[in-house]
């Protein structure tokens, strides 16, 4: 295998793991799903491509900005939709996707349809690590916060939540609008890796696609995300060698493992020390009648 | 627990077939009738393009072509001296992300000499970066945009193209409609959410009006509509001379069956994207008398020669890609032939001094703009279930 080919694969599976871990704040720990968050990327990307092309900003103040415009947008988007319950809410988000994408096949200054090329080549594997990286460990500190609790507590019982006192509304929007962060840096993660943007990059295939990785990789797990964005990344390249049934086994294989594995890769686990050292005294305990020891690995 | 086992073996299968496809040789069409040959005596060459999605006809025309000249080339005794050639193609789905890693693929991995495609502009633009590293030359089939091969002035080292650029296609369009057809008013049905058919319109919006022309209707619809009546009757209501289709056959033969529906009479004109064998098969009365500014001259007898080889082969008929994939393997093969020896580099530098002929004409490789310079296009009619060859026409570009 070529090391320039691998760095490829997991430097695009670096960029969709940095959506996917915003997706999965929104959609793993406060329960709402979303089909819009290629707009999210649409806008980050072409935000902070602007930065760089345009304004000549270095490229990490020019991520920055870019996440920090998908989330103004998510605000407002938030603000309209988020009192839409469950489906609800799916359609809303699935239709502002969309939108943004036919908007920026009409923006002549972005280069419409065509696309934009000529942007520079500032992504590689090295910063998409380290920036993954920082997103984790924000992202596992955020949902052990108060704020983290309070989350998955509206994704459990939304009734009940309110009724202790959690203002549902506030949660949801705040991890609306962290998730569109994530996805606006990961939208310009990719304008700086392809060197190009056009809108047809962020179709509803790669709102799905990021979806799907959520929920194969488990709901509420952040470890699920990582490897689910590793693995579903990387299968379709890895399965070249079927050539024409390549997309077909890829397809097949995403249902097996749905079937099989209902609740995703990790079903809410999570890799960290505590739980590895857990399911370590689980397997030299093995004979014992201990039925429920990985319970206590949950540390979310 | 049968679950449980279940989901372990899947992911082991899964782990599996990434360590073998990590080593094996990925699925190559070996030419030259069976016969095993040296590693150094086989030249590799890369093909990408959209095998499966809604490009799937011409990619896979294009593949099967460059396969057929491969196994000719091969039985002639190969190039250089008797080295045989190989391609290896992958599907990119059409999309850029894909591109990007076919790309790496290629040039990372199997180690090809140069690519053949992608027939996608928004494929073949991200690519150039990842050619530049690994120093392999791309020749794009259909790649109509001109930031394929120049961007801001500056020509990219490593990317060429046989085909026509799209001002000068919709300049063709103009200039022919306008001069030759002796159009005033024209209308324009294209597709907003695709980047050839935002192109073409623009350049031929542009050079229609600089030629005292008028556009009396513009209207948009969005890929995967089917009902374009609204869009029509507007059209209908400007009174054109002319309607210009800027897109591709399957939205085209829909227009051209509801336009006639409503009573519009006037001809329709299109670019490189509507001549294919299923415009006939779906609208066959409606686009009779349509103008097309195509890249082919069908009645030349070197291309009926290659459209007989094709069909006799696979049964099927030769698409517009097939022909230009043709012109990409010959202006490879020179190229080859010229550098003495199957290097890269050595192949680029022979690329950008090129001047052979084609299916499609002469392909002059401009230094500047890895474009083939002055080539001209051919105006074909419909009429019957032929496309009827009017006349070579060349525009001047400003």
């Amino acid at each position: 295998m070529d090391l320039n080919y691998i760095s490829g694969i997991l430097t695009l599976a670096g960029i969709n793991l940095m959506a996917v871990l915003g997706l999965s704040l929104l959609t793993g720990f406060t329960g709402m799903f979303s089909f819009g968050h290629a707009g999210f990327m649409a806008i980050g990307g072409y935000t902070s491509a602007m930065m760089t092309v345009k304004f000549g900003l270095p490229f990490i103040p020019a991520l920055l900005i870019g996440g920090l415009a998908a989330s103004l947008v998510s605000s407002v988007i938030g603000r309209l939709t988020l009192k839409l319950k469950g489906d609800y809410f799916c359609i809303a988000t699935l239709g502002f996707g969309e939108a943004i994408r036919l908007i920026f096949d009409n923006v002549q200054y972005f280069g419409g349809a065509r696309g934009w090329p000529g942007i520079p080549h500032y992504t590689n594997i090295f910063n998409v690590i380290i920036l993954n990286i920082i997103a984790i460990v924000i992202l596992a500190n955020l949902v052990r916060s108060k704020h983290g609790r309070n989350m998955i507590a509206v994704r459990e019982e939304e009734l009940a939540s309110q009724i202790v006192g959690i203002n549902v509304f506030k949660h949801k929007l705040i991890s609306l609008m962290i998730s569109a962060a994530y996805a606006g840096v990961a939208g310009g993660l990719m304008a700086h890796y392809m060197t190009f943007l056009a809108p047809k990059m962020f179709s509803l295939v790669k709102s799905t696609e990021l979806t799907i990785i959520v929920i194969f990789g488990g709901l509420g797990s952040i470890s699920g995300s990582v490897l689910g964005a590793l693995v579903l990344t990387s299968l379709p390249e890895i399965l070249r060698a079927f050539a024409d049934w390549r997309l077909v086994i890829y397809g097949l294989s995403v249902v097996i493992i749905m079937i099989t594995r209902p609740s995703g890769l990790m079903g809410g686990y999570e890799f960290t020390p505590s739980s590895m050292k857990k399911l370590i005294t689980r397997i030299k305990n093995r004979n014992k009648d201990l039925p429920n020891q990985m319970e206590g690995g949950k540390t979310v | 627990m049968l679950k449980k086992s279940l989901a372990l073996l899947l992911i082991c299968l899964m782990i599996l077939t990434l360590a073998l496809s990590g080593c094996s040789k990925p699925a190559t069409e070996q030419q030259g009738g069976g016969e095993t040959t040296a590693e150094e005596d086989v030249i590799k060459v890369g093909w990408m393009g959209s095998l499966t999605g809604d490009q799937a006809v011409w990619g896979q025309c294009e593949l099967n072509t460059v396969k057929m000249l491969f196994e000719e080339i091969n039985a002639k005794g190969g190039v250089l001296g008797g080295k045989k050639l190989e391609v290896i193609g992958y599907d990119t789905k059409g999309d850029p992300q894909e591109a990007v890693n076919v790309a790496k693929r290629l040039t990372g991995q199997d180690k090809v000499v140069a690519i053949i495609g992608p027939n996608a502009s928004g494929s073949a633009i991200p690519i150039a970066p990842v050619l530049e590293e690994a120093k392999v030359p791309d020749i794009a089939t259909v790649a109509t945009n001109p930031k394929v091969t120049v961007q801001d002035g500056k020509v990219k080292p490593f990317n060429f193209r046989v085909c026509f650029i799209d001002p000068y296609q919709g300049a063709v369009a103009a200039g022919y409609g306008y001069d030759v057809l002796g159009f005033r008013k024209a209308a324009i049905l294209y597709d907003v959410a695709d980047d050839y058919s935002q192109g073409l319109t623009e350049f031929f919006e542009q050079y229609f009006v600089a030629k005292g022309g008028t556009i009396v209707a513009k209207e948009a619809f969005k890929f995967g509509d089917v009902d374009f009546r609204p869009q029509l009757s507007k059209i209908k209501e400007a009174n054109p001379d002319v309607l210009f289709l800027p897109i591709f056959f399957k939205e085209a033969a829909l227009i051209a069956n509801q336009a006639r529906e409503l009573g519009i009479t006037v001809p329709l004109m299109g670019g490189d994207g509507l001549p294919s064998e299923q415009l006939f098969t779906m609208a066959k009365d409606a686009v009779q008398g349509t103008y097309i500014v195509n890249h082919v001259d069908y009645d030349d007898p070197d291309v009926q020669d290659l459209k007989n080889r094709y069909r006799n082969k696979y049964g099927k008929e030769l698409e517009l890609n097939g022909y230009l994939a043709h012109d990409a393997v010959v202006l490879l093969i020179d190229a080859i032939e010229r550098a003495g020896v199957a290097d890269p580099v050595k192949i680029t530098e022979a690329l950008e001094t090129a001047d052979v002929q084609g299916v499609t004409g002469r392909i002059k490789i401009g230094k500047d703009t890895h474009n083939p310079e002055g080539k001209e296009a051919a105006i074909v009619k419909i009429e019957g279930d032929k496309y009827v060859f009017q006349q070579k026409y060349s525009a001047q570009l400003d």
